[in-house]
């Protein structure tokens, strides 16, 4: 059996993983979409501290030898799972502030344009929506 | 996006919309250029009193955007900076809203002579037509990994296109109506995306690609990189913005 001290400290740091990404959601700091992820990685972790004959149990039915290796090869695979998907979250945020920043670009040539159109066709420009004295008075 | 409910903003610059049958467009990507991009556009302006000129100032930190206005060019300023490719996305994208039927791309920083616009416009019947240096006539010289690394892209992009092209890199490059319809919605803003990899789109649409040689000047500022290292990683990623470019799906609308 393994020491006891041993389950004690797994449980402990698993617990606190899941306490804090709890924490995080609840806080509306966290995602709906990142934190499944981590509580289930959580919740595995709290289950594989309770009954480490599982990990033994796996490793032997997969043939691992060492159930230890067992852990090392799927923190390996969720790690290079959960960065793989920020870079997939990365490159979509920045193509979307691209297109945004592209967007920007042609309106406010747009407006330039309008401007100068107004100015040059010596009309009084159009009633503005909001009159200087509405300003103060909101200010 | 598009068109249908906005309203098209025509812009004049004198008062007067172009001839239908001609509408071009003179693009100049623009970062940190104010010392020429006032030169270059007199240039244009002389050469062909016809053409709208458009500053991308990608987003500039000196007077580039002032400047561009104060000589009669329509200025678009992007909030930050998005690369040639991103500003010309931009670019195509306001060309194709606007009617404009042609759009040349030509370098702010005075590397590539206004006077030659006349020999792509000569070209007929080509939706893509590219400024070649080394095709014949001028004297720009390239050594080391960088002239490795052109030659095998230009070898590799000839074979894939069919056409022979010995400057696919040249962002001196005239567009005209279909290709200009497809870079408004796709055009690649990576690393050398903006002229290798729109060319491979643009062959898998169906249109067609020529070359003209052109005589390049030498910059009027700014200093070409001729360090080896970094010859060898433009090397590298010529490699991979091929690879990419010959592995990618087209390009599908999912922003729209």
């Amino acid at each position: 059996m393994p020491d006891l001290r041993l389950t004690i400290f797994s449980v402990v740091v698993a617990v606190a993983a899941l306490v804090l990404v709890v924490e995080l959601l609840r806080r509306r700091r966290l995602r709906e979409k990142y934190a499944v992820i981590w509580v289930v990685i959580s919740i595995g972790t709290l289950v594989v501290a309770i009954f480490p004959s599982l990990l033994r149990g796996i490793a032997g039915a997969i043939g691992i030898q060492t159930p230890s290796n067992l852990l090392f090869f799927g923190s390996l695979l969720v790690l290079f799972a959960v960065s793989l998907q920020l870079s997939r979250e990365v490159g979509l945020l920045e193509e979307q502030s691209r297109r945004l920043a592209e967007e920007v670009g042609a309106l406010r040539l747009r407006v330039d344009a309008l401007e100068k159109k107004n100015a040059s066709d010596a009309k009084p420009v159009a009633e503005p929506v909001v009159t200087p004295a509405e300003v103060e008075q909101r200010s | 996006m598009t068109t249908e409910g906005l309203e098209r903003v025509e812009i004049s610059v004198n008062g007067s919309t172009p001839a239908p049958a001609q509408r071009l467009l003179v693009v100049l990507p623009a970062l940190n250029e104010q010392e020429s991009v006032a030169k270059v556009i007199g240039e244009i302006r002389a050469g062909r009193p016809d053409a709208h000129i458009l500053v991308v100032d990608d987003g500039s930190t000196d007077r580039t955007a002032e400047r561009a206005d104060a000589a009669g060019a329509l200025v678009m300023r992007l909030p930050f900076n998005l690369g040639v490719g991103g500003a010309m996305r931009a670019a195509y994208r306001y060309a194709h809203e606007a009617g404009f039927t042609s759009v040349v791309q030509v370098d702010a920083d005075g590397q590539h002579d206004p006077r030659e616009i006349e020999h792509l416009l000569a070209v007929r019947d080509t939706d893509v037509v590219i400024g070649a240096r080394f095709a014949g006539r001028g004297s720009y010289v390239v050594k080391g990994p960088r002239r490795w690394a052109m030659r095998l892209l230009s070898f590799v992009l000839s074979r894939i296109l069919g056409v022979a092209l010995a400057d696919p890199t040249s962002g001196f490059r005239l567009v005209h109506e279909r290709a200009l319809a497809l870079f408004a919605e796709h055009y690649p803003e990576e690393y050398l995306g903006d002229t290798v990899e729109s060319l491979v789109i643009a062959h898998r649409a169906g249109l067609s690609v020529a070359q003209v040689p052109v005589v390049m000047r030498a910059r009027e500022t700014g200093v070409a990189s001729t360090n080896p290292i970094r010859s060898a990683v433009y090397l590298v990623r010529v490699v991979v913005a091929v690879g990419l470019a010959l592995v990618r799906r087209r390009p599908e609308s999912e922003h729209r």
